[in-house]
C-alpha cells in the first residue's frame, strides 16, 4: 500500500548539503506495523517527514518516489495532496501533546478537522468526535476540556483519535511515546495495536526506543546514518540480528529479569552526515570490521528474507577477509 | 553500612490554585529513607510520583513543608540541612551533595565553553586551588567521565546529547562529592547511549567512592546500575530494598504493575488476552491534590481491601525491605499483575 | 560563537545593508571634515539657493550650505541615539532580567516601577523637561530619552528572560552555590545578546526620530548643528511652502536613511535571535539560507 522507493533527501544548507536519507526503500502492506528504528540522527524523522511530504526547505527530496495507494506524493499536487492527507493518511508527531492547540478546546480542534475535509453538520461532527475519543478511551466530556486540562497520556491518545477520525488506510508516527511513562506507555501502544486489529489501518511508527516495538511491529527497518542498515521480520532481526548495528542495540538494553550482566552498548557516536565517509559508515564503531570495510560501502543484501547492508554476508568480501586471515578455502570470487 | 544522609517523614506541599479553587498539592508526604555511603539508591515512580521534588529537598532547591534531611558529613553526628544558613555551609553542602539534571540539551550554557561549569565549580569551592590547578582538575574529571581533556574548549552544540550529560557528571565531580543527586540523567538520551552513562555511574561508585541517588522511570536501568530500590507512587513510598530483591518478589502491587509493564525485548510477545488485560489499565498518576486518608494506589489496586480506601497504609519493614501495602503487611501474598 | 554570528550577518541581505549604511553614518560622522568643504555654520552665503556645484543641496534661510550642515550633523544624532540607545537597553536588561529571574517579591516591585514609568506619557513629559532646561544640549536629549525609553524594553526582556528561566543550566549554577546577581549578569545575559542587540536598534531608531522630533520644535538648542534643528530652521524659513524644499527633505531623507540603517540591522539580529523568524527561500530558487549551521544531534 505505501511502497518507499529510493528515498533521498537533502538538506541545502550552505557550500555542503547533507544527506540525512540515503536512498532508503520499504514497504508498508495493508494493514502492518513497521517499525523504523535508530538513533538520534539517523534520519528516521526525516524519513518520516518526507513520506508525509511535511519536509520544509532547507530539506528537499532530491531522489526516489514514496507511491501510496498507486499515486506518488512526492510530486503530487497540493491540491490532490490535501484530499488525501487525513482522509487515507494521517500523522501523529512527535510531543504530540503540545502540538494541540492550547487556547482551544480539543471538540474545537476535532471539528476544524472534521470540517476542513467536508463534514458540516453539527450533530455529525459531534457525534464523530465522540466516536474517536471513545475509541481511545477518553470519555467524550473531554471534548469541552483544554488541553492543559488533560493529562499527558490523555493528550497523546486524543492526538491517536484526531488521527484517525476518517478512519485513514495508514497512520505514520513520530515517537508518539517518548515523553510517557513506562505503564502509560504499554497502554498506549497495545491501544493502538487494538485499534489496528479493530479498523485495519497500516502504521509506520518511528522510534529509538527498540524494545518498545519489539511486541508490537511485524516489521522493522533499522537506520543508521541515513541508511537501511537491517529490514525484516520483528521476531527474525529479535532472534538473530545480522547487522553488528543491530546486534550493539539489541544488546544496549538492561533487562530486568534474568541474570545481570555487564553490557557494553555501542561505543562512539553517529557520524557528521556533511562528511562523505569512505566505506561502511558504521565501520569506525564496529566491533567486528574487516579491512574491507572502511573502503567499500556495503550493498543492501538480501539473507533468507531479511536485508542487510554489511559486508560481513557479501559473499565475495567474506571470502576474501577468510582468505586473507589464513582460512584459503574458497578462491576469490568477483563481486557483482 | 556507613550512613551518609537521611530523610525522615519528609513532606513538600504546593500551594495551587487561583483565588477561586486554591488547593494543597501534596507532592511529597512522609517519606523517610536513608543513603549509605558507596552506595547506588534507586528512586523509581512515574511522573508524577514525587522523586523530582525529593531531588529537589536534598538539593535543597526548597525547603520542606515538614520532616527533617540529616546529612552526615563524615566528621561525627549529623547535621540536619535546616541548620546550613550560613553561606560556607550552604556551599560545602552543594559542593559534596551535588546534582546532575535531566535534559543534556538546556543543562549547559550554550554561551560557554563546556569547561566553564567545571572552573566555576572549581573556584567557588574548592578556592585554594590557583588558575593552572584549577585547569588540571577540570582535565582530570573530564578524563574520569570518559571525555578526554581535549573536550574542554569545546561548545556545547558541538557535542552529542552523552557527552553533554558526561559533562554533567564531570561538574558534579569537580567538588570532590560524597553523593550525586542524578535526577533522569539517562531518560532523555537514546537507548543505545544509555549504557554508557549507566556504566559511569557504577565506575564513579567504585573507582570514586560517590554515593549516587538515580532518579529514574526505567526499572530495567534502575536494577542494572542500583544496590537498592526506592519505589514512589503518588508522592509517598510504596517500596524499598535490595533490586534483586525487589524485582524477585515485589510486595506492593503498584511495583508488580511497573514490572509487568517494562517490554522486555528478550521476552515473547504477549498474547491477545495480555493485550486486552493491558489495554484496559490506563497508566494514569493521580495528581495529589487535598488527599482524603487511605492508599493512594487503591483506586487501580485489583487486590484492595476495605481498609485500603480508609487507612493510610504506613512504610513498614517486610522482608528484607519495607512496603507501604496493607494487604502485603497482613501476611498474604500479593499478585496483582502478572 | 563569534564567528558563526560573523558568517549570519554576513549572509543575511538585510544586515548587510543595514551595516553597510551605518557605517556610512558612522564615518561621516567622525570625519566630516573629510566631506563638507564648508564650515556649516558659516553665514557666508546668498540665502535660498538650490543646489549647484558650489553647493550640492543649496542653502538655508540664513546663507548657511545644506549640504555641510546635513554632514556636520550626523554627529550629534548618532551620539544621542547610540548613547541613548545603549543606555536604555542596559537598564532595561538589568532591571526586566532581575524581576524575571527573582520573581516573587522583586518582580512584582520592580514590574510596578517599570509600568509606572511606561505610563508617563512620554512626549509630553520630553517637551516639560526639555522647555525648563533651554537650548538642551545632546547630554540633556541623552538623559531624557534614556529615562522615558527603558520601559517598554524592560517588559520586553523580562518576558523573553522568563522563557528562559527554566533551562537547566540556570538551577545548576543555583544548585552549585552562585550568587544571583552572579547569574544574572554572567550565565543569562550573555545567552541574550542578540536580542539585547536588537533591543538596543530599536532603542536607537526609535531615539534619533525623538531627538529630531525635540529638536524640530525647538526644544533643543536652536543654535546647533543638527538634522532636527535643520527642520526647525525650515520650518521658520517656510521653505517648503516658499519652495525650497531641498532645506526640508535633505535632513528628513538623513533622519529616514538612518532610521531605516538600523531598522534593517534589527531585523537581522532579530533574525539570529529567534530562528522561527529566518526567512525561508525554497532551493528552487537556488540561493543560500541565512542560517547558522547548529550541529545538534537532534533526529534528522
Amino acid at each position: 500500500m505505501l511502497e518507499v522507493s529510493g528515498l533521498t533527501v537533502d538538506y541545502l544548507t550552505g557550500t555542503n548539503p547533507v544527506r540525512a536519507v540515503d536512498d532508503v526503500s520499504l514497504s508498508v502492506g495493508r494493514g502492518e506495523f513497521v517499525g523504523i528504528v535508530g538513533e538520534s540522527g539517523c534520519g528516521k524523522s526525516t524519513l518520516l517527514f518526507a513520506i508525509a511530504r511535511l519536509l520544509s526547505p532547507p530539506a528537499v527530496v532530491t531522489a526516489g518516489s514514496v507511491t501510496f495507494r498507486g499515486e506518488n506524493l512526492v510530486t503530487m499536487t497540493d491540491r490532490r495532496l490535501n484530499a488525501i492527507r487525513w482522509q487515507n493518511l494521517s500523522v501523529v508527531m512527535q510531543s504530540a501533546m503540545n502540538a494541540l492547540n492550547p487556547v482551544m478546546p480539543v471538540g474545537a480542534q476535532f471539528a476544524d478537522a472534521l470540517r476542513a475535509h467536508g463534514t458540516i453538520s453539527r450533530k455529525a461532527v459531534a457525534a464523530r468526535s465522540a466516536e474517536v475519543l471513545r475509541l481511545v478511551g477518553i470519555d467524550a466530556v473531554h471534548l469541552g476540556s483544554y488541553p492543559h486540562q488533560l493529562s499527558g497520556g490523555m493528550r497523546q491518545r486524543a492526538m491517536i483519535a484526531m488521527a484517525l477520525l476518517f478512519t485513514p488506510d495508514l497512520v505514520i508516527m513520530d515517537e508518539p511515546t517518548s515523553a510517557l511513562d513506562v505503564v502509560a506507555q504499554r497502554s498506549l501502544m497495545t491501544q493502538i495495536k487494538e485499534l489496528q486489529r479493530e479498523l485495519g489501518f497500516a502504521v509506520v511508527f518511528v522510534t529509538h526506543d527498540m524494545s518498545l516495538v519489539s511486541h508490537y511491529s511485524d516489521r522493522l527497518v533499522v537506520m543508521y546514518a541515513g541508511q537501511v542498515a537491517e529490514a525484516g521480520a520483528t521476531r527474525r532481526i529479535f532472534d538473530r540480528p545480522l547487522h553488528p548495528y543491530s546486534r550493539g542495540l539489541l544488546e544496549a538494553f538492561p533487562s530486568i529479569r534474568g541474570d545481570k550482566v555487564p553490557l557494553q552498548g555501542i561505543p562512539g557516536s553517529p557520524p557528521d552526515l556533511s562528511v562523505i565517509h569512505n566505506g561502511c559508515r558504521f565501520s569506525p564503531r564496529c566491533p567486528v570490521k574487516l579491512p574491507a570495510c572502511e573502503t567499500t560501502p556495503p550493498a543492501l543484501l538480501d539473507r533468507e528474507g531479511t536485508s542487510v547492508r554489511c559486508l560481513l554476508y557479501d559473499p565475495g568480501i567474506a571470502a576474501v577477509a577468510q582468505a586473507e586471515a589464513g582460512q584459503a578455502t574458497q578462491p576469490r570470487r568477483r563481486r557483482l | 553500612m556507613t550512613e551518609l544522609l537521611r530523610a525522615e517523614h519528609l513532606t513538600r506541599h504546593f500551594k495551587i490554585g487561583g483565588t477561586l479553587a486554591r488547593g494543597t498539592l501534596h507532592a511529597v508526604d512522609d517519606v523517610s529513607f536513608l543513603i549509605g555511603e558507596r552506595e547506588i539508591v534507586a528512586l523509581a515512580g512515574e511522573s508524577g510520583s514525587g522523586k523530582s521534588t525529593v531531588a529537589r529537598l536534598l538539593a535543597r532547591v526548597y525547603p520542606p513543608t515538614s520532616g527533617t534531611v540529616t546529612y552526615f558529613d563524615g566528621t561525627g553526628a549529623g547535621k540536619p540541612l535546616s541548620a546550613l544558613r550560613s553561606r560556607r555551609d550552604a556551599l560545602r553542602y552543594s559542593a559534596q551533595v551535588p546534582m546532575v539534571f535531566q535534559d543534556p540539551f538546556s543543562s549547559l550554557n550554550p554561551v560557554f565553553r563546556v569547561s566553564h561549569g567545571v572552573l566555576r565549580a572549581l573556584k567557588l569551592h574548592r578556592p585554594e586551588l590557583s588558575a593552572a590547578e584549577r585547569r588540571a582538575e577540570a582535565a582530570r574529571v573530564f578524563d574520569v567521565v570518559g571525555l578526554g581533556a581535549g573536550m574542554l574548549g569545546r561548545f556545547p552544540h558541538e557535542l552529542s546529547g552523552g557527552q553533554r550529560q558526561r559533562v554533567g557528571f564531570a561538574q558534579a565531580l569537580a567538588t570532590r562529592p560524597r553523593l550525586i543527586l542524578a535526577d533522569e540523567p539517562v531518560s532523555m538520551l537514546d537507548t543505545s547511549i544509555r549504557i554508557g552513562l549507566l556504566n559511569l555511574m557504577a565506575k564513579l561508585r567504585a573507582e570514586e567512592g560517590v554515593s549516587i541517588l538515580y532518579i529514574t522511570h526505567d526499572i530495567a536501568s534502575a536494577r542494572y546500575v542500583a544496590d537498592r530500590l526506592i519505589v514512589m507512587y503518588a508522592g509517598r513510598i510504596a517500596e524499598t530494598g535490595p533490586v534483586e530483591d525487589v524485582l524477585a518478589a515485589p510486595r506492593h502491587p503498584y511495583t508488580q504493575l511497573l514490572l509487568s509493564a517494562v517490554p522486555d525485548p528478550k521476552a515473547p510477545p504477549p498474547g491477545l488476552e495480555a493485550l486486552a488485560a493491558a489495554a484496559g489499565e490506563r497508566g494514569e498518576p493521580p495528581k495529589v491534590i487535598d488527599p482524603r486518608p487511605g492508599c493512594r494506589f487503591q483506586p487501580r489496586c485489583p487486590v484492595a481491601i476495605d481498609q485500603c480506601a480508609t487507612v493510610t497504609p504506613e512504610l513498614l519493614p517486610l522482608g528484607t525491605g519495607e512496603a507501604a501495602c496493607h494487604v502485603a503487611q497482613s501476611g498474604a501474598e500479593v499478585k496483582a499483575f502478572s | 560563537m563569534r564567528k558563526t554570528l560573523w558568517r549570519a550577518l554576513a549572509r543575511s541581505p538585510k544586515a548587510t545593508a543595514g551595516a553597510i549604511l551605518l557605517a556610512v553614518f558612522i564615518v561621516l560622522a567622525l570625519f566630516p571634515g573629510l566631506f563638507a568643504r564648508d564650515n556649516p555654520t558659516t553665514i557666508a552665503y546668498p540665502r535660498n539657493l538650490g543646489p549647484s556645484a558650489a553647493h550640492l543641496f543649496g542653502t538655508t534661510g540664513l546663507g548657511q550650505d545644506v549640504f555641510s550642515q546635513a554632514i556636520y550633523g550626523t554627529r550629534p544624532v548618532l551620539e544621542i541615539a547610540l548613547g541613548a540607545g545603549l543606555a536604555s537597553t542596559l537598564i532595561a536588561a538589568l532591571i526586566g532580567v532581575a524581576a524575571a529571574y527573582l520573581g516573587g517579591f522583586w518582580d512584582g516591585a520592580l514590574n510596578v516601577f517599570t509600568d509606572v514609568v511606561l505610563v508617563i506619557p512620554l512626549f509630553p513629559l520630553l517637551i516639560v523637561i526639555a522647555a525648563y532646561v533651554h537650548n538642551s544640549g545632546t547630554g540633556v536629549l541623552i538623559a531624557v530619552l534614556t529615562f522615558t525609553g527603558w520601559a517598554y524594553t524592560a517588559r520586553q526582556l523580562r518576558s523573553q528572560a522568563l522563557s528562559l528561566r527554566s533551562r537547566d543550566f540556570l538551577a545548576a549554577a543555583r544548585v552549585r552555590g552562585e550568587r544571583a546577581a552572579y547569574i544574572i549578569a554572567v550565565e543569562i545575559l550573555p545567552t541574550m545578546i542578540s536580542l539585547l542587540v536588537a533591543a538596543f536598534l530599536i532603542n536607537a531608531l526609535y531615539d534619533v526620530l525623538f531627538a529630531s522630533s525635540l529638536q524640530f520644535l525647538g526644544l533643543g538648542d536652536p543654535n546647533s548643528v543638527a538634522w532636527g534643528t535643520m527642520l526647525y530652521w525650515a520650518q521658520n524659513n517656510e521653505a517648503l511652502q516658499t519652495g525650497y524644499y531641498l532645506q526640508a527633505i535633505v535632513p528628513g531623507a538623513a533622519i529616514a536613511l538612518l532610521g531605516a540603517a538600523l531598522a534593517l540591522l534589527n531585523y537581522a539580529f532579530d533574525e539570529i535571535g529567534n530562528p522561527a523568524l529566518r526567512p525561508v527561500r525554497a532551493p528552487r530558487a537556488r540561493r543560500r539560507l541565512a542560517s547558522i549551521r547548529i550541529r545538534r544531534p537532534v533526529s534528522a
